[in-house]
């Protein structure tokens, strides 16, 4: 332990910033880390660590990772702040991102794209059009990211980003998917146009998105789907669940009619997001489900909305902050569909544990969920809340049993005598909260309800709370014609205490004096004068404002003019009763789920939620043609299928089952392309008739030995038995080194498994022949790689180009002239054919007419470069230089045979 | 979508801030601590705060706010649980999430938050990612660190990150194969006063330790899965073979992780295993009340109820409560009048009580409500729900490992008897 007290990083210590220079300056690796790492405690403090900057940047080309990496920490924070001296760092970046690392290529273009100085614009833009190019995903994710960076340092960038974004989201890899959506959210929201094409892709990858991916997808599909489909809510039967009962209830003929007359046919695209989104709401993300809620809740026909239900009441055992968003929700979702979580009630009892806020956002789903049945039980519930020790709820279970009164009549005397009960209450707020409810309560049924207002009269004396002692005197003044013998009294009560009630309480009793004085004006002239003098003297310019307009307006004098004959109209005018609602009742007009509905106010950056278009607008533009001739699924196994298991799906409930049996086979079919999607699917075999074996390069770095080429196999068995003991058996030739997988001990039926395996072909396309064992059966395997899988993809300059390409000359170059396709005369199209061909990096070129790339051949690592000199009418040089003739000649004719087709 | 983190301590100080994009100054923070003192609780400060310029979404976990400040429209529920995972992942790395093991280890906190987030969007929140990306500290490699200069960072990009199982690392390796796997169950519930359930539910978790070597398989399957009514999953579980044959088939992550939560249908009535018989009254005019509790298992199947501990609020009207436990110990704050007695194991044979008396302030009139009573308990060896895991099989390794089941019952969040 004593070794450790001296060499910990005593980050807290008093700043020390010479100290810090000279570590950072000193040749010791150790004591600049040291330096570093308080310094980032500097940085986490909050402390200024600026005038560090040149020394901190001097280290930015470390060899040491861990050092570079607070180098990167530091340089983020400052860079803003010390523009020139952050240029000193870019080229070191510039340097890594062609590094042949993936990590560090991305992690460079991570660090440049942070740093926020407007004069490195053209260099991110131009680090961001390379990484978007890039074979690994990884570094495809990292450039989508450094688009948004590069948006909000600069928004005149926006067409050429707008560029890469489209660009990315044809990506098929499920890295990248939430990333350039988010992009696409954060630069051009309003480019739909861009989505089409794409729609499908993004449906099926979702699955298999990392979780933080699916929340933008899915939130973005949502505002898609709302304006490209047709609303699945029946005319008549939209949002309100009485009327749709009332629908169904009507006679069958009717309704036969009816469909016949609106056939609503889901569209197949919309069917499929809505199938591809449900089984995330068993997520452990708690924004997955809920986004998934929200989509369901958007786009759903009505009837499916309530599948989401079970998933957001489990949401509610998860942390505060989970709960509190998540009843926001479901209190806008309840007003208008209780049914849908009337079952669940109880998980909305209040638990004595709850922070106040979810306390009364309970107390508000409780309210919107009661209905002449579980009254009953509600407001048995309600009791306890009353007894609560919290006593701010205490006061809002009363707000809410008025609520309750309101809107259900048969309960509305039950409630009230409830309430009047509670008057008898020790604790003040209660007293005062039930007081203010039975106002508004008396307000809508003021007849017979005298005894109520004697009995708080006679509780006056007792009550504290100005709000109370307010609307006691309010109801006594509205209906002092039903107690005629007690008003007075009340009004000579206040006279006495006026002086040293609070305002809200003055105002009423002015208001009380006016009223009485109207109807009773013999008992009462002089006290109401007398509190009327009292009022023309208060401190409170609201107070003598109000006496001196009830003075004119009651008491008759010449000056007063023709308002004084209407006083009594004026004053006791029938008045409207408040209407107790939710507060959460129009906040639907904002998309579920988001920042916006939680505040009920429009944040910055919200995408308002369209309308469905009247029309669907044309559908066909979602139409991909499938270029992998691999793929089993395509969308127009889904298109045939769809509609007509919709057609039915209104019509009974077996046809519900049916289509749920479609649902699960057709996801399986979508996810088994998902996730083929991700490797550049090559070659394909089938043999025996119970053991199928396909293969494929998957084009990665093999894991198991540098000079093996990947190699996966997904093996399924398509025999009736299970095979048991799969494994590699004998090879040919006897040399040949191939790292196997572990023996499959049993593959069922129907089952199937992907394994890896690596083989060293020797730079040869020789092929790798074995056998594949099973228990009882061998089968000998024949493994014949395309010349361009024996490539490795290697990152060079052009200027590295062009010199290693004039050291292999004579005996090494191979050429030839092709007249190409003119489809392919891009030299996009090239970048495209050639990749797909050989497993060969891009050499960015700085000439249009030239395309070249650069590869090295796995077993022995031999440079293979290939150049494409375009020509005029599509006529091009084709090139390639390598110490391997054989395999040159090889992949010349391969190339050669991609560009000049189609 | 997440611009800056601040974290605030109890006393509303900003120990620690990062900043993903351009700087927040710390200032928006004002708007935090108004809402702080408005609160009468910790808890009860709103998780999203509008303030001019920015919205401040925060949670609240180990008595530390971590504020996110946001600067547009952005799910909360992302942000929220984004936040949740960063604290996940400061427990895993320093065992505790305090401000002292927060401050003890800045360094990799920096560096775990600039791994987590890329310009305020989620990068790597997977543990097993982030373990190779930056080492956890330990103090043996502290140590080792300062005397050969090696770092806490890994030097390559997590296999994991790229392959179709992201939350596997490549090249695992044990001498010792080894999967355990605990069945926990909670129990919530509320109980009125005549002892009869008003709500109760089952909660249950699989939380798996595996060891395995290389890619191994997994399937789990149950005797009982019908019990099992809305599941989550961890990524790992293919939902497929789920829907179609009720199996848990996953390639596990290394290490510790949450295999699956659920839920048990409340058609199934629930026993809660514990009762209690209570008596407390005050008397009019009195300053003393009676204070009487006892408590019994209830059809635990033979098992014991242990670790019981008894919370309860009481009236503010009590000064002091004079107590006897038959067994165990007990505590009375007169401050925030909380009693909590620490009854231990129950002993079918002689249930343990709790009796006395309480003093009452003088001269106050009788407190009208009576407490409500919070109960913790855990029974060994017992799925209270039924639930029976049916057997474990593992696929594409050639070993053979040791498997291990163990069940556990406790009681949830709120396990509660009102007694008014």
């Amino acid at each position: 332990k004593g070794m450790l007290i001296p060499t910990r990083p005593r980050l807290f210590s008093v700043c020390r910033n010479e100290d810090l220079k000279e570590m950072l300056e000193s040749s010791k690796e150790s004591l600049k880390l040291e330096a570093m790492k308080r310094i980032v405690g500097l940085i986490a403090k909050g402390k200024n660590a600026s005038e560090l900057f040149p020394a901190v940047v001097k280290n930015v080309a470390s060899k040491n990772i861990e050092l570079k990496k607070l180098v990167y920490v530091y340089l983020v924070r400052y860079a803003e702040e010390q523009q020139d001296l952050a240029l000193l760092s870019i080229s070191t970046f510039q340097r890594a991102l062609k590094d042949p690392n993936q990590f560090i290529r991305a992690s460079a273009l991570r660090v440049l794209s942070s740093i926020r100085v407007p004069i490195i614009v053209p260099i991110m833009m131009l680090a961001i059009k390379e990484a978007a190019a890039d074979l690994s995903p990884y570094v495809r994710k990292t450039s989508a990211h450094a688009i948004q960076k590069l948006f909000s340092l600069d928004a005149d960038q926006k067409e050429q980003l707008i560029e890469v974004i489209e660009k990315l989201l044809k990506d098929k890899s499920t890295l990248v998917a939430g990333s350039v959506v988010m992009a696409f959210e954060e630069v051009c929201p309003d480019r739909i146009d861009l989505i089409h094409k794409n729609y499908r892709k993004l449906c099926n990858l979702l699955v298999d998105v990392e979780e933080w991916g699916q929340v933008v997808i899915i939130s973005m599909l949502t505002r898609y789907a709302r304006t490209q489909f047709t609303s699945p809510w029946k005319e008549g039967a939209m949002f309100d669940e009485n009327n749709e009962k009332a629908f169904y209830e009507s006679d069958s003929e009717e309704k036969k009619g009816h469909t016949e007359e609106k056939p609503y046919i889901m569209d197949p695209d919309h069917r499929l997001l809505l199938r591809n989104t449900k089984p995330l709401l068993q997520s452990r993300n708690t924004a997955v489900v809920m986004s998934v809620a929200q989509l369901y809740w958007h786009l759903a026909p009505k009837h499916e909305v309530s599948i989401v239900t079970k998933s957001l009441v489990r949401l509610l055992r998860s942390h505060r902050e989970v709960q509190y968003i998540v009843l926001q929700n479901i209190a806008t979702m309840s007003i208008q569909r209780k049914g849908m979580f009337e079952p669940f009630m109880k998980s909305f009892y209040v638990r004595s544990t709850d922070a106040t806020h979810i306390k009364t956002l309970k107390l508000e789903i409780l309210t919107n969920l009661a209905n002449e049945a579980n009254i009953s039980t509600i407001l048995r519930e309600f009791q306890t809340y009353v007894k609560s020790q919290d006593k701010a709820f205490a006061a809002a279970t009363i707000q809410a049993i008025g609520r309750c009164a309101t809107n259900i009549s048969e309960v509305t005397d039950t409630c009230l005598n409830g309430l009047v009960l509670l008057l008898s209450n020790r604790d003040e707020t209660v007293v005062a909260e039930s007081v203010v409810v039975i106002k508004k309560l008396l307000q809508t049924q003021p007849t017979q309800h005298s005894e109520i207002i004697k009995h708080m009269a006679k509780l006056f004396d007792n009550i504290t709370v100005p709000m109370a002692r307010a609307s006691i005197l309010w109801l006594i003044g509205e209906y002092c014609e039903r107690v005629p013998k007690i008003a007075p009294d009340v009004l000579r009560k206040m006279a006495k205490s006026f002086t040293a009630e609070e305002d809200i309480v003055k105002l009423q009793t002015v208001n009380l004096a006016a009223k009485l004085y109207l109807t009773n004006s013999k008992q009462t002239k002089l006290l109401t004068q007398y509190i009327l003098n009292l009022g023309k003297y208060d401190q409170n310019y609201d107070i003598r404002d109000r006496t001196r307009f009830i003075r004119q307006l009651i008491v008759p004098s010449e000056k007063s003019g023709a308002l004084n004959k209407y006083a009594r109209r004026i004053l006791l005018a029938p008045k409207p009763a408040p209407v107790l609602e939710s507060s959460f009742k129009d906040r639907d007009r904002f998309q579920l789920g988001t920042l916006s509905h939680s505040l009920n106010s429009k944040a910055t950056g919200y995408q308002e939620l369209s309308d469905w278009p009247a029309v669907a607008p044309d559908q066909s533009v979602r139409n991909v043609e499938i270029i992998e001739a691999v793929k089993e699924w395509t969308p127009t196994v889904g298109k045939t299928k769809q509609p007509k298991s919709d057609d039915k799906f209104y019509s009974d409930d077996e046809d519900e089952k049916e289509e749920e049996g479609s649902d699960s086979s057709g996801s399986e079919d979508s996810s088994s392309s998902s996730s083929e999607g991700l490797f550049m699917y090559f070659t394909m075999q089938m043999f025996s008739s119970c053991l199928a074996a396909k293969y494929h390069f998957p084009r990665q770095p093999c894991l198991y030995q540098p000079s093996m080429v990947a190699v996966q196999v997904i093996l399924s068995n398509s025999s009736d038995h299970s095979l048991e003991e799969i494994h590699i058996g004998d090879r040919s030739p006897a040399s040949l080194s191939i790292h196997c997988f572990n023996t499959i001990e049993r593959l069922e039926p129907e089952a199937s498994v992907t394994v890896s395996m690596g083989i060293d072909f020797s730079d040869s396309t020789q092929a790798a022949n074995f056998q594949l064992c099973t228990k009882e059966d061998q089968f000998s395997v024949s493994i014949q790689p395309a010349v361009g899988e024996l490539l490795m993809p290697s990152s060079m300059t052009e200027q590295d180009f062009c010199k290693e390409q004039g050291k292999l000359q004579g005996m090494n170059e191979t050429s030839a002239t092709i007249t190409m396709e003119t489809a392919n005369a891009s030299s996009q199209a090239i970048s495209k054919q050639v990749l797909s061909v050989a497993n060969v990096g891009v050499v960015s070129s700085s000439q249009n007419n030239f395309s070249r790339f650069a590869g090295r051949t796995v077993s022995s690592g031999a440079l293979v470069l290939v150049s494409l000199e375009l020509k005029e009418s599509s006529t091009a040089l084709l090139t390639i230089n390598t110490e391997k003739t054989v395999m040159a000649s090889m992949l010349l004719r391969d190339i050669k045979q991609a560009l000049t087709q189609a | 979508m997440i611009h800056s983190l601040f974290l605030v301590n109890a006393s509303g100080d900003i120990f620690l801030e990062k900043h993903w994009k351009s700087v927040v100054s710390r200032s928006v923070c004002d708007y935090f601590f108004e809402a702080q003192e408005r609160a009468t609780e910790p808890e009860n400060v709103p998780p999203v705060i509008p303030t001019p310029h920015h919205y401040l979404i925060s949670v609240l976990r180990h008595r530390i706010y971590f504020v996110a400040v946001i600067q547009s429209e952005v799910p909360p529920l992302f942000v929220i649980e984004f936040l949740h995972r960063v604290v996940d992942t400061f427990q895993d790395y320093f065992g505790v999430c305090t401000e002292a093991a927060i401050k003890d280890n800045v360094v990799v906190v920096y560096e775990l938050l600039e791994e987590m987030l890329d310009n305020g969007f989620p990068l790597a929140t997977e543990s097993n990612i982030l373990k190779e990306l930056i080492k956890p500290p330990t103090i043996l490699r502290t140590m080792v660190n300062t005397i050969t200069g090696s770092t806490n960072v890994g030097e390559q990009l997590p296999t994991g990150q790229l392959s179709v199982v992201p939350w596997r690392r490549t090249g695992v390796k044990y001498t010792n194969n080894e999967a355990y796997f605990d069945v926990v169950e909670e129990i919530d519930a509320i109980i009125d006063k005549s002892g009869s359930t008003i709500t109760a539910e089952i909660q249950g978790v699989i939380d798996a330790c595996v060891k395995l070597t290389g890619m191994p398989d997994l399937t789990l399957s149950f005797m009982n899965p019908r019990l099992l009514d809305d599941v989550s999953f961890h990524p790992c579980v293919r939902f497929k073979r789920w829907e179609a044959e009720r199996i848990l088939s996953f390639i596990p992550p290394d290490g510790n992780f949450r295999l699956l939560s659920y839920h048990v249908s409340s058609q199934n009535l629930v026993a809660i295993p514990v009762y209690v018989k209570h008596n407390i009254t005050f008397r009019e005019g009195s300053s003393q009340g009676r204070f009487d509790l006892t408590l019994g298992p209830k059809q635990t199947m033979g098992k014991a109820v242990e670790s019981v501990l008894v919370s309860s609020q009481l009236p503010r009207g009590v000064l002091n409560a004079n107590l006897n436990p038959s067994q165990g110990t007990y505590t009375f704050d007169p401050v925030t009048k909380l009693l909590s007695w620490d009854v231990g194991k129950i002993n079918p044979q002689k249930l343990p009580s709790l009796k006395g008396t309480m003093s009452l302030q003088a001269g106050a009139s009788k407190p009208d409500e009576n407490p409500t009573i919070n109960i913790q308990f855990k029974i060994q060896q017992m799925a209270i729900s039924g639930l029976k895991v049916n057997r474990l099989d593992m696929y594409g390794e050639k070993y053979k490992p040791f498997k291990g089941i163990k069940y556990m019952t406790k009681a949830g969040n709120l396990c509660q008897f009102r007694l008014h």
